[in-house]
């Protein structure tokens, strides 16, 4: 077990980066704790693959140290680093039974077959793969392949984390659930740190209790999920979190009260005077759980137009024009939904700021 | 919705039809045709029935023909197998090398079967071929293909790994590449060595274009007739003598019709059989369980 510490980690595929934009990780800074399950969360592309095979050591980051325990492990090959990986799609040695594929990571740092033998069963048990030992691991169903590649990880007594590079990817929906409280029953029992890589916000906030995303190559806010949903520090992880994400209004401020085309919508007065300080693009952000609709105006109201429904089941979301700009607020199913013309309240507690993206504060 | 059967539609079958008759049907009935008679000439034959099978399978040559050719494939399939994954492992990944690679290894199996036979057959002349003066007179090691046996089925062999062996180092490329990098990495955090992950991981990968490779390379090898036959014409003796070889000189230079028909449909079982009991073998290669 271990805590790992990214200390000021760049990385370029390109030989000789030149501009930021030639680096697929711009600056990561971060620690996470022994013990902890965390997720990687962020849209393809984000670099977040590339952050874990950092870790792992698989790459070399172009600049910066990766730290286990306050040890120095950047320059280590990823066999010599205590983690272990599981990758998008199951990767197995087909040729092999269920058996030894798990004994394979132990055969090859030579302990003796009865060591072997006895963690082997020990993981197969963590498991449930005890049925399978003496099946070949080719004939498997995908989600037993993915407690394979996983269990090749467990049965390394020395494994300090092991990191998921989106797990769940070839896993029929009704296994995934399975699969993930199976994940989260391991990590509860073994203790051991887990770094999660998905582009899956449910995955990710029902998996971890600390959940980083990453945009364009950073990692733009790292908390619980319910601080990420609350209090998003950045306007991508307000717009990746959350269904529908978070609605954003361009805005101007004066006094007290944030002005959109015309109309003034009433924040709350420790916000606004952060506001005025602020450079850079203005921008009111507000979750579509969070927009109050009415029929009839009220006090600090909004005008807007609903512009249609769509109905999900447990909730409606409805689409609304407010100077030009679309809103979508999040209604429960048993609430009448208004038509035509309607009012919209803006609760200031949850009406955030945000300057040229980043959360005025 | 109502189907109603439309046997028009089998019309569309009929180029097929047509193509495989004359490519395929009609000269395996005319051999099976000629196989069963006594032909004296034009319009002059006797229905023999199974006399020529009789014959030929009671005849000494085509078995000395027969294993020789064994030994041959044998050979061409213990060398070029291996040689070719070896390669294959060897080139380069990515970059301007593997198209460089790529172009010069399959350079042998552009040039015309009866072509490379003259290539090497001047190649390793002893008077005046690169190889074989260069062996006789730089190295002072005796080397004659037309003279001794054991040049001319080194020649030849060389020949055959020269121009063969490209195709199964093109296969196992194409396998190599298509194995996902996530293996490779699982295998390093696994601390699998090299020799392992070619162990359990490459050449388990490999086995679809390996079978297509090893069933190639056998069938080809054991149907081979140009090369050899520009090179060595069959010989020195009969050393070089391999079934087509030998089939021909009966079929065509003796014009015995009727025996040439049997032989033929004795070679075509014998490749049939043995291309059948390796594809199911290799099918099986790696599929049983274990502990």
């Amino acid at each position: 077990m271990a805590r790992i510490e990214l200390n000021e980690i760049a990385h370029s595929y390109l030989p000789k980066p030149k501009s930021e934009s030639d680096y697929a990780l711009k600056r990561i800074h971060n620690v996470w704790d022994d013990g902890g399950a965390c997720a990687l969360l962020g849209p393809s592309g984000c670099g977040k693959t590339t952050l874990l095979n950092i870790i792992s050591g698989l790459l070399t980051p172009s600049r910066g140290r990766v730290l286990y325990d306050g040890k120095d492990v950047t320059g280590l090959p990823p066999e010599k680093r205590n983690i272990a990986q599981v990758f998008q799609f199951p990767v197995l040695y087909d040729t092999m039974t269920v058996f030894s594929n798990l004994a394979f990571p132990l055969r090859n740092r030579g302990l003796s077959e009865i060591e072997i033998r006895e963690r082997v069963l020990e993981v197969a048990e963590i498991l449930d793969l005890v049925p399978f030992l003496n099946k070949r691991a080719s004939g498997l169903a995908a989600d037993a392949k993915q407690k394979i590649s996983l269990g090749r990880g467990l049965v390394r007594s020395d494994v300090a984390a092991i990191l998921f590079d989106e797990p769940l990817t070839v896993i029929d929906p009704q296994m995934k659930w399975t699969l993930r409280s199976k994940l989260k029953e391991i990590h509860e029992e073994l203790k051991l740190s887990f770094i999660y890589v998905t582009h899956d916000q449910v995955e990710a906030l029902t998996f971890a209790d600390q959940v980083a995303v990453m945009f364009e190559g950073e990692i733009v806010q790292i908390g619980s999920p319910q601080d990420l949903f609350e209090n998003p520090e950045h306007r991508f992880v307000g717009y990746f979190i959350g269904s529908p994400g978070m609605n954003f209004l361009e805005c101007t401020i004066e006094g007290n009260e944030a002005r959109v085309d015309g109309a003034g919508i009433v924040l709350d007065e420790e916000a606004a005077a952060k506001a005025r300080k602020a450079r850079g693009k203005l921008e009111l952000g507000i979750r579509p759980m969070y927009l109050e609709v009415h029929a009839g105006f009220g006090d600090g109201m909004v005008r807007a137009r609903v512009k249609g429904v769509e109905d999900l089941g447990s909730y409606r979301i409805v689409a609304l024009t407010l100077a030009g700009q679309t809103l979508k607020a999040r209604l429960p199913e048993d609430k009448p939904v208004p038509e035509g013309e309607v009012w919209l309240g803006f609760p200031p507690q949850w009406t955030r700021l945000f300057a040229d993206g980043r959360l005025v504060k | 919705m109502e189907k109603w059967p439309n046997n028009r539609a089998w019309l569309l079958v009929l180029p097929v039809f047509v193509i495989v008759a004359f490519s395929a049907i009609i000269p395996l009935m005319t051999v099976i045709n000629y196989s069963v008679q006594d032909i004296f000439g034009p319009g002059q034959s006797v229905f023999v029935g199974t006399e020529w099978f009789r014959e030929m399978l009671a005849n000494d040559r085509l078995y000395e023909a027969l294993w020789r050719q064994f030994l041959f494939s044998g050979l061409v399939l213990l060398i070029e197998m291996p040689l070719g994954i070896l390669i294959a492992l060897a080139m380069p990944k990515k970059g301007w090398g593997v198209p460089v690679c790529l172009v010069t290894i399959a350079l042998p199996l552009l040039i015309p079967w009866n072509t490379i036979g003259t290539i090497w057959m001047i190649f390793t002349r002893p008077d005046i071929g690169l190889f074989g003066a260069g062996m006789n007179n730089l190295l002072g090691i005796p080397f004659d293909h037309t003279d001794n046996w054991l040049d001319a089925w080194i020649t030849v062999m060389l020949m055959e790994v020269w121009h063969w062996t490209p195709l199964v180092v093109l296969l196992a490329y194409a396998g190599l590449r298509a194995i996902p990098e996530a293996y490779y990495q699982a295998a390093r955090i696994d601390g699998a060595s090299a020799w392992a992950t070619f162990l359990y991981i490459q050449l388990p990968k490999m086995r679809g274009v390996l079978t297509i490779a090893f069933l190639l390379r056998f069938m080809d090898s054991f149907l081979i007739y140009a090369e050899p036959f520009v090179l060595t014409g069959g010989g020195p003796g009969n050393s070089t003598t391999f079934l087509s070889i030998y089939l021909v000189k009966i079929a065509l230079l003796q014009f015995d019709l009727g025996p040439g028909g049997a032989f033929s449909l004795i070679y075509f079982v014998i490749v049939l059989l043995f291309s059948f009991i390796f594809y199911q073998a290799l099918q099986r290669v790696g599929k049983g369980e274990k502990v």
